[in-house]
C-alpha cells in the first residue's frame, strides 16, 4: 500500500477502546501488561467492570498520583495503582484459584503471535539467548472463561503476527477467542478467522495482505 | 512462654545452611524482605536454591544475594524485570540455573508444599515447553499436568503487622506469596514492620495464623527497593 497522509487503522486507545465496549457490565477482568492496561480508561457509561491483578488486588482502580503512589500496591506490571472502595486483596494462591478455577470472565493479553485456531505466543521468542519468563500467562489463558487479545496486526518489521501455526513457543492452544488489531476486529471461530470490524481506510484485500491466514468475512462485516 | 520475636538480624537468618532451599517473599520489591536478604548476604550461606517469583533489581535485595554467588538455582516465573541484570548476566553465561514455573502453577506448588500435598495435575502448560517431559492425565477430557508441590528449609517474609506468637497482616498487594511461603517453610522467618502485644491483632483478620511462623524481627523503617535501585547503591554498602 502507498504511503500517503490518510489516517490507516486504529491508535492504541482506540484499540483499548474497542476491547471495552465488548466487556459487558459486571465482568470480572484480568488486563495483560502494555496496551491491555490501557482498557480499564474505556468503560462505557453505565457499566461496573471489576478488574483483578493476578498479584493481589481484585478492584484495581485509577494511576495514583505521584503522592499517592505505594510500593506495596502495584499491578502485574509493577506499576502503583490504587484500590477501589470495595477492593479486596489476597495472596498468590487464591489470586491464580480465582484465575485457574474459572472465576475471571475476561482476560486481555498482548500476543507475538496467534494462529488461525486460538494458539497464542506470548511469552518466549525460542531463542537461545533468550531469557525466558513466563509469568501468569499460561495460568490465565489455561482458566479463564474469555482470551481477548490486543496487538499490533504485524511486528515492527513488517511481519504478520496473525499465522496459520505458530512458530514461537506457545503459552496455549486453541484459547483466544477475539483479536483486536490496529486493523481490525478478527474472532477466532472453528471455521476460521472471521473479521467483524475493520478499521478506518482498511480493506479486506489488504487486511489479507498484512495477515499469515485466511480471513473470512462475516454477512455483516464493518 | 511463647515469644517467636528476635532481636538482632544475624539471630533471624543464622540457622541457614549451605545448600538450603529458601523461598522469599515478594512480587518485584513489593513484599521483598530485604533486611532479612541483606543479613543471609551477611551471614554467608552458599549454594542456596531460591524460590521467588522475581530474581531482584539492581544491586541490592535478592539481586545482591544472587551477585555474591550465593545461589545454585533459582525457582521463578519471571526472572527478567525493570532493572535486573545480574540474574541474566549469570545465566547468559551458564553460571546459575533457572526453574521457569508459571506463575499460578509456582504458587500452587507452593501451597501444596505447606498443606502436605505431594503433586497435583494443572492444566497451566499443557501443549507449551514447560509441559515437555511431565506426566499428563486426561480429565473430563481435558489434559493437564503433573506439578510437584515444593517446601522449604528456610522461608524469609515481609509483612506489616505481627505478634510475638507469630499472627501476620500484610499490606495490600505486598501480601503476594507471603502467606503461602510461610506455611511452606520448615523455619518462616518473617521481618515485620511493627510487632504488637498478643490480642491486638483482630482474630477474625489474621491473615498468617502464628502456627506457621518461627521467627519475627521488628525492622520498622525498611528500605525502599525502588529508592536504592534508582541511586545505584549495592549491597553490602
Amino acid at each position: 500500500m502507498v504511503k500517503s497522509d490518510i489516517k490507516i487503522g486504529w491508535d492504541r486507545a482506540e484499540m483499548a477502546q474497542k476491547v471495552a465496549l465488548d466487556i459487558p457490565d459486571g465482568s470480572y477482568v484480568n488486563l495483560g501488561i502494555g496496551i491491555p492496561e490501557m482498557v480499564a480508561g474505556f468503560v462505557p457509561d453505565g457499566r461496573e467492570v471489576i478488574y483483578q491483578t493476578e498479584n493481589g488486588l481484585l478492584g484495581m482502580g485509577k494511576t495514583p498520583s505521584k503522592e499517592e503512589e505505594d510500593r506495596e500496591l502495584v499491578n502485574a506490571g509493577k506499576k502503583c495503582i490504587s484500590a477501589i472502595s470495595g477492593a479486596s486483596y489476597f495472596h498468590h494462591a487464591d489470586s491464580f484459584t480465582m484465575i485457574r478455577g474459572g472465576h475471571i470472565d475476561i482476560c486481555v493479553l498482548g500476543a507475538m503471535q496467534v494462529s488461525k485456531e486460538g494458539d497464542l505466543a506470548n511469552w518466549s521468542t525460542g531463542k537461545k539467548n533468550a531469557i525466558p519468563a513466563v509469568g501468569g500467562a499460561m495460568d490465565l489463558v489455561a482458566g479463564v472463561k474469555r482470551i481477548f487479545v490486543i496487538t499490533q496486526h504485524v511486528t515492527k518489521h513488517g511481519d504478520p503476527k496473525i499465522i496459520e501455526k505458530c512458530t514461537f513457543p506457545l503459552t496455549g492452544k486453541q484459547v483466544v477467542e477475539s483479536i483486536y488489531t490496529n486493523l481490525a476486529i478478527i474472532d477466532v471461530k472453528k471455521e476460521g478467522l472471521f473479521v467483524r470490524e475493520m478499521a478506518p481506510n482498511v480493506d479486506f484485500d489488504y487486511l489479507q495482505t498484512q495477515t499469515g491466514a485466511e480471513l473470512n468475512q462475516y454477512k455483516n462485516t464493518k | 512462654m511463647i515469644n517467636k520475636q528476635v532481636i538482632s538480624l544475624s539471630e533471624a537468618v543464622s540457622e541457614i545452611y549451605d545448600g538450603a532451599t529458601v523461598m522469599i517473599g515478594g512480587f518485584g520489591e513489593a513484599g521483598s524482605p530485604i533486611e532479612l536478604i541483606h543479613a543471609l548476604i551477611d551471614q554467608g550461606a552458599k549454594n542456596l536454591t531460591v524460590v521467588s517469583n522475581n530474581t531482584g533489581s539492581g544491586n541490592v535485595g535478592l539481586a545482591a544475594l544472587i551477585a555474591n554467588r550465593q545461589v545454585k538455582k533459582m525457582i521463578c516465573s519471571f526472572p527478567r524485570t525493570a532493572n535486573s541484570t545480574v540474574f541474566p548476566k549469570l545465566y547468559g553465561a551458564g553460571e546459575i540455573e533457572l526453574e521457569l514455573v508459571p506463575q499460578g502453577t509456582l504458587a500452587e506448588r507452593i501451597r501444596a508444599g505447606g498443606a502436605g500435598i505431594p503433586a497435583f495435575y494443572t492444566p497451566a502448560s499443557v501443549n507449551t515447553p514447560l509441559a515437555e517431559g511431565k506426566e499428563s492425565r486426561i480429565f473430563n477430557g481435558i489434559e493437564y499436568v503433573l506439578e510437584y508441590g515444593i517446601k522449604a528449609d528456610f522461608s524469609l517474609v515481609k509483612c506489616a503487622v505481627a505478634d510475638r506468637y507469630g499472627n501476620l497482616l500484610y499490606h495490600a498487594t505486598a501480601r503476594n506469596f507471603g502467606p503461602i511461603m510461610c506455611t511452606a517453610g520448615k523455619v518462616t522467618i518473617v521481618q515485620a514492620k511493627s510487632i504488637v502485644e498478643p490480642g491486638q491483632i483482630d482474630p477474625e483478620v489474621v491473615v498468617t495464623p502464628g502456627i506457621f511462623v518461627k521467627k519475627v524481627i521488628e525492622i520498622k523503617n525498611p528500605a525502599n527497593e525502588s529508592e536504592l535501585v534508582a541511586d545505584e547503591m549495592k549491597y553490602p554498602w
